[in-house]
């Protein structure tokens, strides 16, 4: 504070000067003067460049000491290792032998971690969205569920509640088969829900699917453009040119007809069955998966829906009541008026609940899931090399949670433009 | 910096030469040949028998949580296996098997715990492994348990070897050389199974037991521990395989070969106790026996407890106060304890692997 007064009073007398000129000048000229004689140590430019250089040794002087540290215990830096044989096992995601290198299952981990973050962030996204509106509708059982759900979730840790979820709930499901008899939850499809996962059919490509696929491309192109038009219309007539069903009939009947063209299913539904000890086939989301992703989304879900309430509580109630003079219904008003609005305010912090999710996937080492996180900890177990590791843990953290931001930023630049 | 300790004297001047004799050029370079004769000992293994005789106990670091062999017992005090050799250490050194503080340590702190000195003696089911011995510069004195890597299964699966168990999936603790004797394990029989890995021992056991796994891997003796508290211990069973080799003991930091010597010969000497027979209950008969072996044993002849820089009759003390090898293993991991066969660990005369070495 001290360092500002020489501007200040600066300021104040040049005020004196355009009041009583003539006397005052001599006063100026005294300021000016008094304003060169600053010692060197109270001058802000001097202390500025100063502060900077002494920061850069700083920075200097604790890297070089770490180096000579790392020196003296004869430690070498190298990057090496990674080409080195792994020789323990992960089960999780891609494929991955013991023979496979350290830098595959690095690999292995990052693939996981964006599996989790990016499924977690559109679910949590959806999740958040119908809460937060939930929990200003006027409806008081629907409004007092969502805050209750709100309230438990945002003031408990996500650990917690994760090992809850985890040990808790999903361990205790019943199991995949207890002496020949299958025991797991059997749902149509047929999906098997058990303490060894979630086994579901899923589509598989077959011989025909490279056939298949341009239709598929085909459809995406003629959507986006019946898309465009239609809204070229809109911002001309003021009435869409055609339904919205037909944007969507053109996304169905595409593939529809390319299925019908192309000889065999290029998709084929691959059913899991239990087969010894574990259900093959299909996909099987694994129980840790499914716990951290679930936990991730019931957690950030809670902090995005207080964030779209404050966004559409941002919007001026004079919106809502001049839309609904005008005879908009209330789906349309949230639609069309409050939501495009709120959004300039739900962007910004929304991106930090997507950076939240995206670094609290870390936690999975709790629960064995192997994220990033836990397979670097069993890098760094084994091969020794904890700076190595750690730098590339945080490198990776860093350029994920860039890349979301990145995105995030972008998108919230088109959103603010619209304002005036 | 470096600085060597030469018998009482510190010499920091010297530049630290890097081999015996071949010294760098520094300016007082007539001074300089003094440091090679400094003895090679760790700042903290030097004089460590010394510092224990002056402090009047023993320092020990042990395991707090594992059954069997180092835990808390209902009345509050550390017993088990491990914590009894501790005792009998203190019996030998001081006549007293009180005179012991212990240090609960996990399985991290454990080794710099002693390479800092902070312990005296680490007696916490710690694997003998080169890169242990060497790199880390520890020194074992014996071993008092052999141990090897095991699975434990449930009983109805009706496992009874690895080959059986085609598509199971494993529980397991990161970090450990336990995840890579797995991973050979399964690979060199070419069984495909699935690990699951946990970074506490207590959160691998918990998703077994629930049923997660079909499969627990860990030493043969952990699993006997883990299984003896569970709910229903009968329903699980460690299969007949063993993994790899577990040779456990306890461990001092490198450097101190007096200090060292004391903790394996109270070991050895506690197993040639069995092989002799003699028992914390006709030891005082004992003294009294026409046996050699036995005699020097006890100290009646010879004076091996000198030459340790122990009283000549610290056996007496140890086996009057803690028993001999056979006594310490039945009271915790006998039937009456966490119930582990003797099997490797029987005497070398009964077809074992515990072998003392020559007491004269």
């Amino acid at each position: 504070m001290k360092r500002e007064q020489p501007d200040i009073s600066g300021k104040a007398v040049s005020g004196c000067i355009t009041l009583n000129q003539g006397a005052g000048m001599s006063r100026g000229a005294a300021t000016v003067g008094r304003r060169t004689a600053v010692p060197f140590w109270r001058d802000e430019r001097v202390l500025k460049v100063l502060a900077q250089i002494a920061f850069v040794v700083l920075v200097l002087a604790i890297g070089l000491w770490a180096l000579s540290n790392y020196r003296e215990r004869g430690l070498k830096f190298s990057f090496g290792f990674l080409d080195e044989e792994a020789s323990f096992d992960l089960a999780e995601g891609i494929a991955f032998s013991p023979t496979d290198s350290y830098a595959r299952a690095f690999l292995v981990g990052v693939v996981n971690t964006a599996r989790v973050a990016s499924l977690g962030i559109v679910l949590a996204t959806l999740l958040g969205l119908v809460t937060g509106i939930a929990r200003l509708s006027d409806n008081w059982l629907v409004s007092k569920i969502a805050s209750i759900y709100i309230e438990i979730v945002r003031n408990t840790p996500l650990l917690v509640q994760l090992f809850f979820l985890y040990f808790a709930v999903i361990l205790k499901l019943p199991q995949l088969k207890v002496r020949d008899e299958i025991t797991a939850i059997t749902l149509p499809g047929p999906t098997y829900l058990s303490n060894r996962g979630l086994a579901l059919p899923w589509p598989r490509p077959s011989e025909s699917f490279g056939s298949w696929w341009p239709f598929l491309v085909v459809a995406l192109i003629v959507t986006v453009l019946l898309w465009i038009l239609r809204a070229r219309g809109v911002q001309r007539t003021g009435h869409p040119s055609f339904n919205f069903l037909w944007v969507v009939s053109a996304f169905v009947t595409v593939p529809v007809i390319g299925w019908l063209v192309v000889p065999g299913n290029p998709l084929v539904l691959d059913v899991p069955v239990i087969e010894g000890l574990r259900a093959t086939g299909g996909t099987v989301l694994s129980p840790e998966f499914v716990a951290l992703t679930l936990g991730l989304v019931v957690y950030t879900g809670a902090f995005i829906a207080e964030v779209v309430r404050a966004g559409i509580l941002a919007v001026p109630k004079g919106q809502t009541e001049a839309a609904r003079a005008q005879g908009f219904t209330n789906g349309q008003i949230l639609r069309l008026i409050v939501l495009p609005q709120a959004l300039r305010v739900i962007i910004p912090p929304l991106i930090s609940q997507y950076l939240n999710l995206t670094k609290n996937s870390s936690l999975a080492v709790g629960i064995g899931f192997l994220d990033l996180y836990a397979v670097s900890s069993t890098m760094l177990n084994q091969s020794g090399r904890v700076v190595e590791v750690f730098l590339m843990i945080m490198a990776s953290y860093l350029s994920m949670s860039l890349s979301v931001s990145l995105i995030m930023n972008v998108v919230n630049r088109r959103i603010q433009i619209v304002e005036r | 910096m470096v600085f060597t300790a030469c018998g009482q004297q510190e010499c920091p001047e010297c530049p630290p030469c890097p081999e015996a004799g071949e010294c760098p050029p520094c300016p007082e370079a007539a001074e300089c040949p003094e440091c090679p004769e400094c003895p090679e000992v760790s700042a903290v293994g030097g004089k460590r028998f010394q510092l224990i005789k002056d402090r009047g106990y023993i320092i020990c670091g042990v395991n707090q949580e594992l059954p069997g062999f180092g835990y808390i017992n209902p009345e509050g005090e550390f017993a088990g296996f491990d914590v009894d050799f501790c005792k009998a250490i203190a019996a030998a050194v001081f006549g007293d098997a009180t005179a012991v503080e212990y240090r609960p340590l996990v399985a991290a702190e454990r080794l710099p715990a002693l390479q800092t000195g902070e312990i005296d003696v680490l007696l916490r089911n710690t694997t003998w492994t080169l890169t242990r011995d060497t790199a880390n510069e520890l020194d074992w004195a014996a071993v008092n348990f052999y141990d090897g890597q095991g699975m434990m299964v449930r009983v109805e699966s009706g496992f009874e070897t690895l080959e059986d168990m085609e598509g199971a999936t494993v529980c397991c603790t990161t970090g450990t050389t336990t995840e890579m004797n797995l991973a050979d394990a399964f690979r060199m029989r070419g069984v495909e199974y699935t690990p699951l890995l946990f970074e506490s021992t207590q959160d691998t056991n918990t998703a077994y037991e629930e049923g997660r796994c079909d499969g627990e891997t860990s030493d043969k003796s952990q699993l006997a521990a883990l299984r003896s508290a569970m709910a229903n211990p009968e329903e699980h069973v460690i299969l007949d395989v063993t993994m790899s080799k577990e040779p456990l003991g306890p461990l001092t930091a490198h450097g101190d070969n007096k200090w060292n010597d004391v903790v394996r010969w109270v070991v050895w000497g506690m197993q040639e106790a069995e092989e002799q027979g003699v028992s914390s209950e006709n030891v005082d008969q004992m003294l009294s026996s026409d046996n050699p072996t036995v005699k020097r044993l006890l100290g009646v002849e010879g004076e091996v407890g000198d030459s340790l820089g122990l009283p000549n009759d610290f056996m007496v003390k140890v086996l009057q106060q803690v028993g001999n090898y056979a006594e310490v293993y039945d009271r915790h991991l006998g039937p009456e304890g966490i119930d582990i066969p003797r099997g490797p660990n029987e005497l070398w005369i009964n077809g074992g692997l515990i072998y003392p070495m020559a007491w004269r």
